[in-house]
C-alpha cells in the first residue's frame, strides 16, 4: 500500500503539470466532521464535497512552506482551490490525491486528480 | 425471548460504539442478529493515526475492518451500498420500501436503530427514520419492537428517560475487541480517551458500559 508523504514542493508541482490541458476529474473536500457542533456547542458543521467535477486546466502551482500548503488550478473560466494541504501520494491508478491531516490524523481537506472518474 | 434482531445503521462502527454490548448478549443466549450496514463510511475523516488510509482507499479499508467486526460479533452483514453523507438527500420512501423489503424477510422480533432527529449525525437521522418507516409499513401484527438509539446531548430533556438500559459490563471485552476492527476509526477515539483520564479503565465502564434505547411508539 501507498502511504501519504510529506509534500515536496518540485514533485508536486511535476505531478501537477502532468494533467495540464487534459480533461480531468476531480474530487475536493473541505470538511471539521458531523460531530463539531456536538462536541462544542459554539462550533459549526462546515464541509462541502465535489465528486468527478470534469474540469480542464491551463496552469498549476503549489505554494506554501512548513507543511502548509495551497494549490490553485486555473482553468479557462474560474480556478480550483484548496488550502491546507500537507501530504500527497500518486496511487496506483497514477491518481494525484493532495490532503490535509491535523495532528490527530483526521482529514481536513482533500484535493484529487484523475485521468479517470472516481469511484461514485 | 427475541427470535431474531436486526441492527440498521449506516456506518461500519456505528454498530461496534452504539450496540455491540447488547448485540454480544443476545448471540449469548443463541438469537440470531443480522447487520444492515447502510454505507461503507466513505466520508470518514479518520484516516489512522499516524495516517494510512486516504479519501480513495478508505471504503475497502472500512469494508474489511466491518467485516472483522462482525466476525468478532459472530452476526450475519448485509452491506447496502448507500455512500456516506448523502443518506439524507436519498428518497426516504425509497430507502423505506427497501429496508421493509429485507425485514418482511428476515421477519426479526426486534429492530435496533438510531432515533431520528436525535442522533447527531445526518445520516443516523436519516437511516433511523426510514427504518423507522419501514417497519410502520408493515402488518401490524408482524411488525417487530424498534429499540431507538438517541446520543443527541439534548436527548434525555428532550425525550425523558429511555426505557431500555443495558448495563454491558459484562460484554465490555467483546465491546472493546468489535471497535477495535474498526481500526482506521477507533485509534482517534481511544487515545482520546486515554488523554483525558488516568484511569483507562474506569474511563471506558463510564463512556461505553451501557447501552440505552427508546422503544419506538408506533
Amino acid at each position: 500500500m501507498n502511504w501519504m508523504e510529506q509534500i515536496h514542493i518540485d514533485k508536486v508541482q511535476t505531478e501537477l503539470n502532468r494533467f495540464l490541458n487534459k480533461e480531468v476529474y476531480v474530487h475536493l473536500e473541505t470538511t471539521n466532521g458531523a460531530y463539531a457542533s456536538h462536541f462544542d456547542d459554539k462550533a459549526y458543521n462546515v464541509g462541502a464535497f465535489i465528486r468527478n467535477a470534469k474540469v480542464t486546466y491551463q496552469h498549476a502551482k503549489i505554494v506554501g512552506i512548513n507543511g502548509a500548503y495551497r494549490v490553485g488550478l486555473k482553468m479557462d473560466i474560474g480556478w480550483v482551490y484548496a488550502e491546507g494541504i500537507n501530504q500527497y501520494e500518486v496511487d496506483n491508478q497514477n491518481r494525484l490525491l493532495m490532503a490535509g491531516h491535523d495532528r490527530e490524523g483526521r482529514l481536513m481537506v482533500t484535493l484529487e486528480i484523475s485521468e479517470t472518474p472516481f469511484s461514485y | 425471548m427475541e427470535k431474531h434482531v436486526v441492527v440498521i445503521y449506516p456506518h461500519p462502527d456505528d454498530e461496534a460504539f452504539g450496540a455491540s454490548g447488547t448485540i454480544t448478549k443476545f448471540r449469548k443466549e443463541g438469537i440470531p442478529v443480522t447487520y444492515l450496514c447502510g454505507t461503507l463510511g466513505e466520508m470518514g475523516r479518520n484516516m489512522g493515526n499516524p495516517t494510512f488510509a486516504n479519501r480513495e482507499t478508505l471504503p475497502e479499508i472500512r469494508k474489511k475492518e466491518l467485516i472483522e467486526a462482525c466476525k468478532v460479533l459472530d452476526v450475519e452483514l448485509q452491506m447496502l451500498g448507500y455512500r456516506d453523507k448523502t443518506l439524507e438527500f436519498e428518497s426516504r420512501d425509497e430507502v423505506a420500501e427497501r429496508l421493509k423489503g429485507i425485514l418482511e424477510k428476515i421477519e426479526p422480533s426486534l429492530v435496533i436503530t438510531h432515533y431520528p432527529e436525535h442522533a447527531v449525525h445526518p445520516d443516523h437521522n436519516a437511516f433511523g427514520a426510514a427504518a423507522v418507516e419501514a417497519v410502520s409499513r408493515m402488518d401490524k401484527n408482524k411488525r417487530p419492537t424498534v429499540w431507538a438509539q438517541a446520543i443527541s446531548m439534548t436527548h434525555i430533556q428532550d425525550l425523558g428517560e429511555p426505557d431500555i438500559v443495558n448495563d454491558i459490563t459484562p460484554y465490555l471485552k467483546t465491546k472493546m475487541n468489535t471497535i477495535l476492527a474498526h481500526k482506521s476509526q477507533a485509534q482517534g477515539m481511544i487515545s482520546k480517551m486515554k488523554q483525558d483520564s488516568e484511569d483507562f479503565e474506569a474511563t471506558v465502564k463510564a463512556r461505553l458500559g451501557t447501552e440505552s434505547f427508546y422503544t419506538w411508539k408506533f
